[in-house]
């Protein structure tokens, strides 16, 4: 056992070609217990592809990956004894009722006996079902199925759960339910990666990975991604004419990118660029109009399409 | 192998057959339907078999021969025609598939000979009718011949046995009555075996896939085998109780003669079953779409059980290199042990090798079945 596997998920070099694509290239990745990771990215980015190679779905093309201290590749049976997984596709049995469906897992995943009566109370009042037990769960809406299924897939208290974009679909409301839960659960102690596409639910991850065409693009908290993610700082820049402006400050050294922003520019400046006063100055000597120039914080999704676009700028250069 | 997670699935599945009135249809109704479809529609006997008769002597003697043909059942509209021209015309016409054409002289030459001689004229369009037409034919003038020797002694008090053609009474075993239901009813369980099992497991892995539950299934710890075993259990439950349903039907309800052990029916009904589940679960595995694992199912389990297990068409008359196929066709050793049991009474002792057939099949499927199933997406 060396240090990286005290991680309860843990990737290196881990890859995943079909054929001549290359889904997940060489991903590095560790997840200390209880943590809630947040798998970010676009269609297509991985993000499904590396929580199956962790779920022992597919095998992955190269490097390892353990769960819970299983290796993905040669323990994968000790591997689904560890984990509970949601994947993208409700995946339920729809002809049966809610009861049954949690019956069906609860033997599957041998659930003792003892304990059985309990966990199937728990799942029934956090999927918020109690009282629809006899109800075929085709006929339930979006976010009751995905609680259940969420119930389903942690009868066993499984020590790292995949949530695989649990919340697509599903209304805002149930939406917040659902990572109300999630917060529960890895208060107990539970692992969870989850991927989403919605930008607000990163907010609510420990952290954050942003994958882009199989690559780790970035990792960090919601805070460090925000403050360092974008590799400078960010201003504001009232300005006028804009569009002149735009072009006068791209033409500065150490402005990385400067953006339309409604009727400001928010403009990225990287380490030893000018401050508000120099900007200012450039803009005035121009004859340009200045307003205020001040530093934002940059939302989350700032920070991802600045570094997924320059992730793509640096492959095409290369 | 863990006993909970496969009773799990095994109840599952049970729930899902329950639910889906399609496999209900397939496992409870289409049996019934069969049996009574097969059981009362294909008949390869001949009844009704229209039947004409030109009398040129029209004596008493001849009238009693031909009032003979009506008696005996298997011929229905025998009609009376007065020339040559017409039983041409009613042969060409279709209103007749044999002729009978009794002599003029037909009384003297049997009282001067001893023998006379009846012309048949068959329509040989459909050789087989004409073949069991011809078999019922003889079977009358048999009895005449009977008839007329019984008549001469007892007016000349010698038995004369030049007197009379040949008895040519065909001689039948083990299905007395020359019913081919008998012949049929047996293999009718095999067919319908093969239809439900193949087609009701044939969907079990595929639909998991279509719908979407393979992968919650796959990503939990249950085992390849149990996933196997869990499906088919329920399905071979309906098997054996569809099975023991038809052959019921085929003793209390068709009259089947049932001479043999039971218990060694219903060892065979199971290896059967267990090949034919282990085949409809391979392809389940194999193609993932239901319609596709649907349409192979029916070409690899009912078709070589129709056509060239012997249910139908005897092995015997099919061509040297077809026999040689039949021996890895699966449902023929099922076949021979069902009209083994039913209408012979063979014992272990005759079915020894038809049985072997039958395990060696049943180990090679359900091996290759449980190899086949990885969990993997």
């Amino acid at each position: 056992m060396n240090a990286t596997t005290d991680a309860a998920v843990f990737a290196h070099g881990l890859t995943k070609r079909f054929g001549s694509f290359v889904a997940v290239d060489h991903l590095e990745l560790s997840i200390a217990r209880g943590e809630v990771m947040g798998f970010i990215g676009p269609n297509g980015a991985g993000k499904s592809t590396t929580i199956r190679m962790f779920c022992g779905l597919i095998p992955p093309s190269d490097g390892q990956a353990t769960v819970a201290g299983f290796d993905v590749g040669t323990q994968s049976q000790a591997v689904r004894e560890h984990i509970g997984y949601m994947s993208q596709k409700f995946s339920l049995y729809g002809d049966l009722t809610v009861l049954e469906n949690l019956r069906f897992f609860g033997g599957i995943y041998r659930v003792p006996q003892s304990k059985l009566a309990e966990r199937l109370t728990f799942a029934l009042s956090m999927a918020g079902l109690q009282g629809r037990e006899h109800a075929l769960v085709a006929t339930l809406a979006g976010g009751w199925k995905q609680r259940l299924a969420l119930g389903c897939a942690i009868l066993h208290r499984p020590p790292v759960l995949f949530l695989d974009e649990p919340t697509s679909g599903v209304e805002p409301q149930a939406r917040r339910q659902f990572w109300d839960l999630i917060h529960q659960l890895a208060g107990e102690g539970v692992t969870i990666l989850v991927s989403t596409h919605y930008m607000d639910e990163a907010e609510y991850c420990n952290r954050i990975a942003l994958i882009d065409r199989g690559r780790l693009v970035a990792i960090g908290s919601p805070g460090e991604l925000r403050n360092h993610g974008l590799g400078g700082v960010l201003l504001e820049v009232t300005a006028q004419p804009l569009g002149a402006a735009r072009s006068a400050l791209l033409n500065v050294p150490g402005i990385v990118e400067a953006a339309v922003f409604g009727d400001k520019l928010h403009v990225l400046v990287g380490p030893g660029g000018p401050d508000a006063q120099a900007i200012s100055a450039q803009l005035l000597a121009r004859g340009l109009q200045v307003g205020p120039i001040h530093a934002v914080t940059p939302s989350l999704e700032d920070v991802f399409v600045r570094l997924v676009s320059r992730e793509q700028e640096t492959r095409e250069a290369a | 192998m863990n006993l909970r997670r496969l009773l799990a699935m095994a109840y599952k599945e049970a729930l899902q057959i329950w639910r889906d009135p399609r496999s209900l249809a397939i496992a409870l109704i289409m049996p019934l339907m069969q049996m009574g479809l097969l059981g009362y529609g294909v008949s390869l006997d001949i009844k009704q078999v229209p039947l004409c008769v030109y009398d040129q002597e029209n004596s008493q003697l001849t009238r009693a021969i031909v009032s003979r043909f009506d008696a005996a059942g298997w011929f229905s509209t025998t009609r009376m025609l007065h020339s040559e021209a017409g039983i041409r015309r009613a042969m060409n016409a279709g209103e007749c598939i044999g002729s009978v054409v009794i002599p003029v002289d037909f009384s003297r030459q049997l009282a001067s000979t001893g023998t006379a001689s009846i012309q048949a004229v068959f329509d040989a369009t459909d050789v087989n009718t004409t073949n069991i037409a011809q078999g019922y034919l003889q079977g009358v003038i048999g009895q005449v011949n009977a008839q007329i020797q019984a008549q001469w002694q007892a007016a000349h008090g010698v038995v004369a046995s030049q007197i009379g053609q040949v008895n040519l009474q065909p001689s039948t075993w083990f299905n007395e009555t020359l019913d081919s239901r008998n012949f049929i009813i047996p293999g009718v369980v095999a067919v319908i075996l093969a239809l439900v099992g193949a087609q009701l497991t044939s969907l079990t892995v595929s639909r998991e896939w279509e719908r979407g539950t393979m992968e919650q299934l796959i990503s939990t710890p249950v085992t390849a085998m149990e996933v196997m075993l869990g499906k088919l259990v329920p399905y071979f439950v309906i098997g054996m109780i569809d099975a023991a349903v038809c052959l019921a039907l085929a003793v209390w309800w068709f009259d089947v003669p049932f001479r043999g052990n039971v218990l060694t029916l219903l060892a065979a009904t199971a290896l059967f079953s267990l090949v034919i589940l282990g085949i409809g679960y391979l392809i389940s595995v194999r193609i993932r779409s239901q319609l596709a694992a649907s349409q192979v199912a029916l070409y690899v389990t009912l078709l070589p059980t129709t056509l060239l297990s012997g249910y139908t068409f005897p092995i015997d008359q099919m061509p040297k290199a077809i026999q040689a196929l039949t021996l890895v066709v699966y449902p023929r050793y099922y076949v021979t042990i069902l009209r083994g049991i039913f209408l012979k009474g063979s014992g272990l002792s005759d079915l020894w090798q038809p049985l072997l057939g039958l395990v060696i099949f049943a180990v090679v499927i359900v091996w290759l079945a449980a190899r086949a199933f990885h969990k993997r997406l």
